[in-house]
């Protein structure tokens, strides 16, 4: 008898063995995710270059102290909490039991070591020594406890610390960045692990089973580089991979209309904004209507900057050059960020008033400009500036318009070259603080501050305010001071914000994504429609 | 034959170092990288100390004085982005570039002879002209056009074959990893090879197609003929092997040119070869990957030209090389 109960068992075991083997690549493929991005990743060392394609691999792979939710606000990430013990000195709690995938445990001096390698890592074209040099000292009060004193009063430590990747002290103490590349010491405690990395090519994952949060549906990832926009749709049109980021928009509607795929897009936290030549000089580019170069820079009287500002027909280029991907902006971060003013407009179209104020300000007829703008950088670049050329020839300002790739450009735009030049800005700690400090406040070397301030606008109470702002450590406080600053610097056009530009994403109809502010494509916040994908 | 390639090796240098100077001048015109590698949120010393990281900070000779050292000890540089050896990363992708341009030369050798012949030899039939129409598209269509519309055609619509990157790999004597031993590898293959190979396809068709046409209207085509050999051999020995010295002239020439064109397929179908590298580079201002696959490219067209005129003493024995010029 027991016998034969035997072999049914064992037929059994068979049966399912057999079911499982067919089964198993069925589950596999459909638990893959391929994605395919428009950036080149040029390194798996998060510490190494901060460039936004690594930084997107690196989310996937490390944690931060402090994490940035879908609308750029903070939410804890390995520090259950933080706080300030005294104004100069930051306090988080990390959390436990936290495990990097090579089994060790994560305690504060994995922290310590992560933000003493930030500014060692060598030959970095771009360190992320910006967010960690106001760091005076550190103390690690017990292995879940780490102090973070500062010089002045700090407010930014935790935004600083959302971009700062925490990387296993065992692991990467001699690494090399080779060595992270290679995958030897590319070990974070993130929701994937890094199975290949092919640069220029595509980064493979698998999920982390040890992760301390919510698991990714996924448990293979592809991240295909694949920069050429008409390939990259044409990959998700063919369904070799299930989304994309930045369709163009011209191919929106293409991808919209067919029911096999969706399109998610948000706002970014990147303002799009034309830079005004605030030095007193003849200004290169501007002339008279005979061609003659002005003695006097007309930029430097605000209602003419004004006049620029009123002839900017900004939902004309929503609609029109943007496909409705896009929102007009008169200030510098959009509605959910830290800082925003709100009812703050940009000047409604007026034409009749654009011609008006340039009369006041001694130009009736107007003059003639060139403006310039990068060429591939942001969305549709080079489409705004020409449709601001022709706006503002309405107005009697004759505009030429000359764009260039983003490297020789930003090179010029930084040495004062241009009259008038478009610029992107993304406020990538989740402030106000973000373009007021780099965009706004006047040239200091010293102070480290208006680093980015191409256009030189200078203005002490603006810079009053961003001073005090940078060491108000009282939220509340502070969101007023930046609030109050943004008021000023808009109402004297330090710089003319045109809009905020959508993030776009493309995906197979079986497969969404929540979008991000931050502009991030994240593997794990792509969802299955309806349980398990099909492969 | 020894003289003649030493003399050759001599000139190489030259044009390498005159090489390197003009792109070293060019890139270093062009601005300063750091500009748009660092965070934007960098302020003003940080920006410094990462122009003195890299070493751009010094004047123009001492960086090229730097890379020329480094030359002499076999180092062209490391990536400013990658932050690993320039050629490594070159060599590491030329694999990919060397198998899509023989790929594309084998589909444009293979097609092209063959059907240029038959287009000579019956210059008037149907099929002759149907080629030579079929030439002028493959001539006048831009590369990255095509490559759109095939991938519209058998990916999109059809769904035959996968629309970009390369397929498995494996390793060809066990270090060069290739990709079209794999049926994966074939399919991936497939569309971007042909894309490459249509302009040469239709150069390889009009070009042997005029020396055949011609070369059977000379003396020793008759002659072969009033001896009583078969057509076989008249078109397989004679003609071919006359009219065969200007073709590989081309082929040798389009060789080079086929790597260096290969930028356009390899951006199209998201292929990971040298020309995506040297594109994405110079998006960058990376300057030791943009000189060094400079050098890499001026390198192989040498090499290349040399085999060409060690190949044509091997198909003409009257050509001695110490009369070939470089």
């Amino acid at each position: 008898m027991r016998f034969p109960a035997f072999r049914h068992a064992f037929s059994a075991c068979a049966v399912v063995a057999a079911l499982s083997v067919s089964l198993i690549p069925a589950i596999a493929a459909a638990q893959e995710l391929k994605i395919a991005v428009a950036a080149d990743i040029t390194s798996m060392d998060p510490h190494f270059f901060n460039l936004f394609p690594n930084n997107n691999a690196a989310e996937h792979i490390f944690d931060k102290l402090v994490q940035m939710d879908a609308d750029s606000k903070m939410i804890p990430g390995l520090a259950t909490s933080w706080k300030v013990i005294d104004p100069t000195t930051w306090e988080f709690k990390l959390r436990k039991g936290v495990k990097f995938t090579d089994g060790s445990e994560l305690t504060a001096e994995d922290v310590a070591f992560s933000i003493d390698r930030v500014p060692n890592v060598p030959n970095s074209p771009g360190p992320f020594s910006a967010y960690t040099k106001a760091i005076v000292s550190k103390q690690i009060v017990d292995p879940y406890t780490i102090r973070f004193k500062y010089a002045a009063p700090y407010p930014l430590a935790p935004n600083d610390l959302s971009t700062i990747y925490i990387v296993s002290k065992k692991v990467a103490a001699n690494a090399t960045t080779e060595d992270f590349n290679s995958g030897k010491a590319a070990i974070g405690s993130g929701r994937y692990k890094l199975a290949k990395y092919t640069s220029g090519d595509r980064v493979e994952l698998v999920r982390n089973d040890t992760y301390w949060g919510d698991k990714s549906p996924w448990e293979k990832v592809t991240f295909k580089i694949i920069k050429n926009e008409p390939a990259r749709v044409a990959a998700l049109l063919s369904g070799d991979v299930d989304a994309i980021e930045q369709p163009p928009t011209a191919d929106l509607s293409r991808i919209k209309g067919d029911p096999k795929f969706t399109v998610s897009s948000k706002i970014s936290h990147r303002v799009i904004y034309f830079n005004f030549d605030h030095l007193d000089r003849s200004s290169p580019f501007i002339t008279d209507k005979a061609g003659k170069p002005l003695a006097k820079n007309p930029l430097l009287d605000v209602r003419v900057r004004r006049a620029i500002s009123k002839a900017i027909n900004r939902q004309a280029i929503v609609d029109r050059v943007m496909e409705g991907q896009a929102i007009p902006s008169g200030q510098l971060v959009s509605e959910k960020l830290f800082g925003n003013v709100p009812g703050l407009k940009a000047d409604a179209y007026d034409v009749e008033g654009a011609k008006k104020l340039l009369a006041e300000a001694g130009y009736p007829d107007g003059f003639n400009i060139t403006i310039h703008g990068p060429a591939g950088r942001y969305v549709n670049d080079e489409k705004i500036v020409q449709a601001v050329a022709q706006m503002l020839s309405r107005v009697g300002i004759t505009a030429k318009v000359e764009t260039a790739p983003m490297a020789p450009y930003s090179a010029r735009a930084a040495k004062q070259e241009f009259s008038l030049h478009m610029v992107g800005w993304g406020a990538s700690t989740g402030e106000a603080s973000s373009p007021l400090r780099s965009l706004l406040a006047t040239f200091n070397r010293e102070k480290g501050l208006g680093a980015v301030n191409w256009g030189r606008y200078s203005n002490v109470k603006v810079d009053y305010l961003i001073e005090q702002a940078l060491q108000q450590v009282d939220d509340e406080n502070r969101r007023t001071m930046l609030q109050n600053a943004t008021k000023l610097a808009m109402e004297d056009l330090g710089i003319m914000p045109v809009h905020f530009q959508f993030t776009i994403w493309a995906t197979k109809k079986n497969v969404t994504y929540t979008p991000r502010t931050d502009e991030y494509t994240l593997a794990f916040q792509f969802k299955p429609v309806g349980g398990a994908p099909k492969p | 034959m020894l003289v003649f390639i030493i003399r050759r090796s001599l000139q190489s240098i030259v044009v390498l170092l005159a090489m390197s100077v003009l792109v070293f001048v060019g890139v270093y015109a062009v601005g300063n990288p750091i500009d748009i590698l660092i965070s934007p949120q960098a302020d003003q010393q940080d920006r410094e100390r990462a122009i003195a990281a890299l070493g751009l900070d010094k004047p123009l000779w001492a960086q090229y004085w730097s890379f020329l050292s480094g030359v002499a000890h076999g180092d062209l540089g490391r990536s400013f982005v990658h932050s690993t050896s320039a050629l490594g990363l070159i060599l590491e992708r030329m694999p990919a570039t060397m198998e899509l341009a023989l790929s594309a030369m084998v589909i444009a050798i293979v097609l092209g002879i063959p059907l240029g012949l038959w287009a000579g030899l019956r210059p008037n039939g149907i099929a002759g002209r149907s080629i030579m129409a079929g030439s002028i598209l493959g001539f006048s269509l831009p590369t990255f056009w095509v490559g759109l519309m095939l991938i519209m055609v058998f990916s999109v619509m059809l769904g035959w074959l996968p629309s970009n990157g390369r397929g498995e790999t494996t390793l060809l004597f066990g270090v060069i990893p290739v990709s079209f031993l794999t049926v994966d590898g074939l399919k991936h293959l497939v569309m971007p090879a042909t894309n490459l190979a249509l302009f040469n396809l239709a150069l390889l068709i009009r070009l042997t197609r005029a020396g055949a046409h011609e070369a059977l209207l000379q003396d020793y085509v008759k002659f072969a003929r009033a001896k009583g050999l078969t057509n076989k051999r008249v078109i397989g020995v004679h003609v071919l092997r006359n009219i065969l010295i200007p073709i590989v002239t081309v082929i040798g020439l389009q060789f080079g040119t086929l790597i260096g064109f290969a930028i356009v397929t390899e951006s199209v179908f998201a292929w990971p070869g040298m020309g995506k590298l040297l594109i994405d580079s110079i998006g960058v201002l990376d300057r030791p990957v943009i000189v060094a696959y400079l050098l890499v490219i001026v390198t192989v067209f040498i090499v290349i030209n040399l085999l060409v005129d060690v190949l044509y003493s091997v198909l003409d024995p009257r050509i001695r090389l110490s009369d070939v010029k470089g």
